[in-house]
């Protein structure tokens, strides 16, 4: 299976998000580099607005991550409650 | 009383499908292909132009809120970083150099990407792609103008950057990423979707923009940092629907495929031979290094595209043959790349330096099939002559490739001691090439390349001398010519970092932020 990856900027917004990725995704792996946090994982990655919300005590629109977006790799499934990453083959 | 009843919002998808669709008509008086002339001539068969769907379900109301908060984060980071003389916190005074490789090669890519997405966008007839070339163009003017305002703080105090459209324009290397984007604006509005959206957004910026930002981040850049986060998170967004785009036209007719695996075979090439300045950077430039361009090369090229062209796989697309040739070369491209610019310190824009001790440990360390064996002991010799006082400047204007325009200085496949020269002669002219792909592509459309504006030629032609030269006079120094026309002061903005300015000034003002004068 390939691996699809997320990278976000290092700030305050981002690390409730970051640990909401991986509350949800327990194959993914978090690789922190200078300013930035890498997460691969195996086939697909979901973020989850309701794990995001409970995490940082206010209503999430999954459209703020753009904010703190720096790269993903994968095909893309967004909509109100979910961000989706995966390969199919 | 008033009572305010909240109304249900639109759901995302909803939205989407609101704002992008149903935006166009049908005319009545005009015929579609004089409207859209470019859309057929070349080859690709689009059905159901609504079948074009943006991932990320962006929209346009959506799209100022998110950007304006972009904006407004960037602006006030770098006040603060104004404010507080943040360039004398950069690690030392080289690192500079990669952002003015940055704003005199990159940054006005920026700007023709975004005359690219605005052309593009009025040419596909569908109001899908319109509205995400829309968006994109107004992402590749901002990155542009950021880039600049950014880098515009630097030019305060170094050299090198004061005139770095102009130098764009002109400076022999700088028309390597130039004649780049300017291959791609010049081909059809599906080609340039391809080159840019595609391979040059999806599978190469993330080795461009990544190591070049957490690079800047590592090396206590918060300007570039910033700037480079900032259209960062555009560019994931440039990414996904570069991906799209090709999953679109593929899944639109069977007859696109061969087509577009043809654009993808030349731009993963084209778009890789402009990385070379990235690969230098990345193992030279960067006085903390993040990770080698080796590095850098297995896990966002080799890991991930290759994880995107077995997705790929079911429409019938491969890996471009091209990457064999990559994977050979990527022990030594970085390490070519910057002795060349060591040669040609005289005729740049930026400063070139040896590598010391430890810089030279971390390269043997990441290059143990070459860098020991066949870099070191140029390098030491180099070092030597500098010691000597013959830095070696080289004032011989190299052969150019017709096709990536990059002098020949590559090796044969294979053959790390022997450089690889190809030739093809088309209408009684003989055409020079740093590689079989480059020469492949010229082949295929070879009265585009004929065409090609090669910065050597161009001075053997005296084109590249300030107005009213006279080349025949006596004592004639070209390059002090050259340089004029690149409007580069000789002995400022070139040569050796030892004897820079940069260096000079960056160590008495570091010493005055350090303590009181």
């Amino acid at each position: 299976m390939s691996t699809v990856f997320i990278a976000l900027q290092t700030n305050e917004d981002t690390r409730q998000i970051i640990e909401a990725i991986v509350q949800d995704n327990p194959h993914a792996v978090v690789n922190e580099q200078p300013a930035m946090v890498k997460i691969d994982a195996e086939g697909k990655l979901v973020v989850r607005r309701e794990s995001i919300e409970e995490l940082i005590g206010r209503p999430y629109d999954l459209q703020e991550l753009q904010v703190h977006l720096i790269t993903m790799s994968g095909n893309l499934d967004q909509d109100d409650d979910a961000m989706t990453l995966y390969w199919n083959a | 009383m008033d009572m305010q009843v909240a109304k249900k919002k639109l759901g995302l998808k909803e939205r989407y499908a609101v704002m992008t669709r149903g935006l166009d008509w049908k005319p009545s008086y005009q015929k579609m292909e004089d409207i859209y002339p470019y859309i057929a001539y070349e080859g690709i068969k689009i059905h159901d132009w609504d079948k074009w769907e943006d991932p990320f379900r962006l929209t346009m109301d959506a799209y100022w809120k998110y950007q304006s908060e972009k904006e407004r984060k960037l602006y006030s980071v770098l006040d603060a970083y104004v404010q507080s003389n943040g360039h004398l916190n950069v690690t030392d005074a080289r690192y500079l150099n990669t952002v003015k490789l940055f704003v005199s090669g990159i940054s006005p890519l920026e700007y023709v990407a975004h005359r690219g997405f605005t052309h593009a966008g009025r040419q596909f007839p569908g109001a899908g792609p319109r509205v995400a070339c829309l968006m994109q163009a107004l992402d590749e003017i901002r990155h542009a103008q950021t880039q600049v305002h950014a880098i515009s703080n630097y030019n305060k105090y170094y050299n090198g950057m004061h005139d770095f459209h102009h130098a764009h324009d002109r400076v022999w290397f700088l028309s390597v990423p130039k004649s780049f984007f300017d291959d791609a604006i010049t081909a059809g509005p599906f080609e340039f979707m391809v080159a840019i959206g595609f391979s040059f957004e999806y599978v190469l910026t993330n080795l461009l923009f990544v190591p070049f930002v957490s690079g800047a981040a590592y090396n206590g850049d918060m300007g570039t940092m910033t700037f480079g986060f900032s259209a960062q998170s555009d560019e994931a967004r440039h990414m996904t629907l570069g991906l799209e785009v090709i999953k679109f036209i593929l899944q639109q007719d069977p007859a696109n495929v061969p087509i577009v695996q043809r654009w993808i075979d030349k731009w993963t090439w084209r778009g890789y031979r402009v990385l070379t300045l990235v690969a230098m950077m990345m193992d030279y430039m960067l006085p903390k290094r993040t990770m080698s361009w080796k590095e850098a090369w297995e896990i966002y090229f080799e890991q991930n595209g290759g994880a995107l062209f077995k997705d790929l796989a079911r429409y019938g697309i491969k890996m471009p043959d091209c990457t064999a040739q990559i994977a050979l070369e990527k022990d030594h491209l970085s390490h070519q790349a910057w002795s060349t610019f060591y040669n040609y310190a005289a005729a740049s824009n930026f400063h070139t330096w040896m590598p010391d001790e430890d810089e030279m440990a971390w390269l043997s360390a990441k290059y143990p099939n070459s860098f020991d064996k066949l870099y070191r002991p140029r390098y030491e010799f180099w070092r030597e002559q500098a010691a000597k006082g013959n830095r070696f400047y080289n004032k011989t204007l190299p052969m150019l490739c017709q096709t990536c325009q990059i002098p020949l200085v590559f090796t044969e496949p294979g053959d790390p001691t022997k450089i690889c020269y190809r030739e093809v002669d088309y209408k009684a002219e003989k055409y020079h090439f740093c590689s079989d792909p480059c020469k492949k592509i010229f082949e295929d459309e070879p009265e585009k390349y004929v065409q090609a504006w090669l910065p050597v030629h161009q001075i053997y032609q005296g084109n590249c001398f300030p107005e009213g030269t006279d080349p025949t006079a006596p004592g004639f120094d070209p390059l002090a010519a050259v340089l004029k026309y690149y409007n580069l002061e000789h002995g400022r903005d070139n040569l050796d970092f030892d004897v820079s300015e940069d260096k000079k000034n960056f160590e008495a003002w570091r010493g005055q932020a350090t303590k009181n004068v």
